[in-house]
């Protein structure tokens, strides 16, 4: 079928409409590449470039030479690999019971979860609840409170309820327990899942600054993101406050914020290929049966 | 007759019971597996619901959560009163709306767009790089912000280029809200898009076969296949957005917000962290968050009982 002049037009005006759309998620983040190498001058004088004239290593040796970052690179890494795996840990233990639609006081324990979708305690009381467990300055504070998300949960459930009744129950009649069904029939058969929300669960760790904001008052143990807004957002006045690292106040480098953007950038990218593959899997295990 | 009949229903119910407890002794596992979740569910989401009590009290930290004077609505009326109340509610509700309206249906439209683009790898690329922003944390977004919008910036650059005068975007009332939405689309867009491009892919091929036969053109098949196709999807999605329309997001507006646009940046979620965490106003800011919250059940069941009433299925 010919298509009308019309039709063709329109498809001329999607594609350069979605490929600049496109474009704007990526030149943010060559610009800001291009910068942390840049000479000064460069970035002072130049609008927009995503090559640099001369390559310069200086804003990178700037930021290794304090061990301000460098520690908060280790703290976001500890905390994102821990809070992952406890994450997964309340997860998969959780949705396997949950999944069961004979369990004596499923629906009980459903309803539980599935409120906290609408309704929770909000900012303060999460705060005293911290408090009072002693939790303030302590990395159970940055690891446990996000340690389970309903919604994640819910979706794990979903998909251990598809999965085929019938292997559970062979085994079950072989003389294996629920324990040893669950960790040797369906944790094995769950990989695909396991690997999504751990992915999803370690990104949210990664770029989380609040539980650190709310809860630590030692900034030794700040995680990257929160020493990041110090660094960027403070030093550049954006926020009222006090900065607490001279090293980054000191003159105006350009090129050492840049560098400092990309060194909180570069592991989320790095990730992204296997989070790709994995995401929209996730997402749609979801959407069956929200 | 009415005794035995009672004596059988006893015996009846006993032999459940005892079906019951044969099942709960079976499933022990499940249930010695729940605990560790069960746990973190009522530390860190049904306590915190429980501690939403020091609303209605004048919590002093001295005297605890359980010393503390009961006080009433004494919180709410003071915030109501107080003469921050009135400029929260128009920051929070016209952030929302704003998200809302522009927000809400950039996904879709993405989504339609990258649905009639026909070579895949072209298709593909796209969405490969606008998923990426969905994933960068906001400290790293409010700090590309800042890069790319500061007096200095590249922005301010290329309107000094066309000797204009610079924009202060970060620091001025007028420029905060279009910062705000802008990045929230540049942000979410792209995700957004996934869940309507699956509800495209569902669409049945033969529809458009058939209604390709009956001389239907492009924009039409749109309207009358494509277009009420993913109606449903969109009701749900709007639905639960509803639910969260006074959430605009605290990790977003505290970054972006400073003493120069805080006339309209401050929002309730803002203001909680303010009065309660550096203030120590803890009732009162109990008392904020819980408005806000009960502000949002309102809308989602509301919300819900409207598309329900439209004759769509709603989500409860």
């Amino acid at each position: 079928m010919k298509k009308s002049w019309q039709s063709k037009l329109f498809d001329m005006f999607n594609t350069v409409v979605l490929g600049v759309f496109a474009s704007t998620t990526v030149l943010p983040f060559l610009y800001v590449l291009a910068c942390s190498f840049a000479p000064e001058k460069e970035i002072l004088s130049k609008p927009f470039f995503i090559i640099p004239s001369e390559v310069h290593l200086r804003s990178y040796k700037y930021i290794f030479s304090s061990p301000t970052l460098p520690r908060a690179f280790l703290v976001s890494l500890f905390i994102t690999i821990s809070g992952a795996l406890t994450a997964m840990f309340f997860t998969l233990t959780m949705a396997y019971p949950l999944s069961k639609k004979y369990l004596v006081g499923r629906n009980v324990l459903l309803g539980l979860v599935t409120f906290t979708l609408v309704f929770g305690g909000g900012m303060i009381p999460g705060f005293l609840v911290i408090k009072s467990l002693g939790f303030i300055n302590k990395y159970w504070a940055l690891i446990l409170p996000g340690a389970l998300s309903t919604w994640n949960l819910l979706v794990v459930k979903n998909f251990f309820q598809e999965l085929p009744q019938e292997m559970e129950d062979s085994a079950r009649v072989d003389g294996c327990s629920a324990l040893g069904t669950f960790l040797r029939i369906v944790l094995p058969l769950s990989m695909p899942v396991i690997a999504t929300f751990t992915l999803f669960y370690a990104v949210g760790y990664w770029n989380d600054y609040r539980s650190a904001l709310l809860y630590t008052t030692n900034n030794k143990m700040w995680p990257l993101q929160l020493v990041l807004r110090q660094i960027i957002l403070m030093a550049a006045g954006n926020i009222d406050g006090a900065t607490f690292d001279e090293a980054y106040t000191q003159p105006p480098l350009e090129s050492v914020k840049n560098a400092v953007i990309v060194f909180g950038t570069v592991p989320i990218l790095a990730v992204y290929p296997f989070l790709q593959k994995h995401f929209v899997k996730g997402i749609m295990i979801g959407a069956i049966k929200g | 007759m009415a005794e035995m009949s009672a004596g059988i229903k006893i015996k009846n119910k006993r032999k459940k019971q005892g079906y019951k407890l044969r099942q709960i002794k079976k499933d022990l596992w499940l249930y010695i597996l729940v605990i560790p979740g069960l746990l973190h569910f009522i530390v860190f989401k049904y306590l915190p619901m429980w501690g939403i009590l020091i609303a209605f009290k004048d919590y002093n930290a001295y005297l605890g959560f359980f010393g503390s004077p009961w006080v009433g609505f004494k919180q709410f009326t003071d915030f109501f009163t107080s003469p921050e109340f009135g400029r929260l509610f128009v920051n929070t509700l016209t952030i929302s709306f704003y998200n809302l309206i522009f927000g809400f249906p950039a996904p879709v439209i993405m989504a339609l767009m990258l649905n009639e683009i026909r070579k895949q790898w072209y298709k593909r690329t796209i969405q490969t790089l606008v998923y990426i922003p969905h994933f960068i944390s906001w400290v790293i977004i409010a700090s590309l912000t800042y890069t790319l919008f500061n007096s200095q910036g590249v922005i301010n650059k290329y309107i000094a280029a066309m000797g204009n005068e610079a924009v202060p975007f970060l620091t001025s009332a007028d420029t905060f809200r279009p910062l705000i939405i802008g990045q929230t689309i540049w942000k979410e867009t792209g995700f957004g898009t996934i869940i309507y491009l699956a509800a495209l892919a569902g669409i049945d091929v033969q529809l458009y076969e058939a209604a390709v036969i009956d001389g239907a053109n492009r924009f039409k098949q749109f309207w009358h296949i494509t277009l009420p196709s993913i109606k449903g999807t969109i009701i749900t999605l709007l639905i639960l957005r509803m639910g969260h329309i006074l959430d605009n997001g605290f990790d977003q507006l505290f970054l972006m917000s400073n003493s120069l646009n805080r006339s309209v940046s401050e929002v309730f979620d803002v203001y909680v962290y303010t009065m309660g965490i550096t203030r120590g106003a803890f009732s009162f800011s109990t008392a904020v968050g819980l408005f806000k919250s009960l502000i949002g059940i309102v809308l989602i069941y509301s919300s819900n009982r409207l598309a329900k009433a439209a004759g769509e299925s709603g989500i409860f």
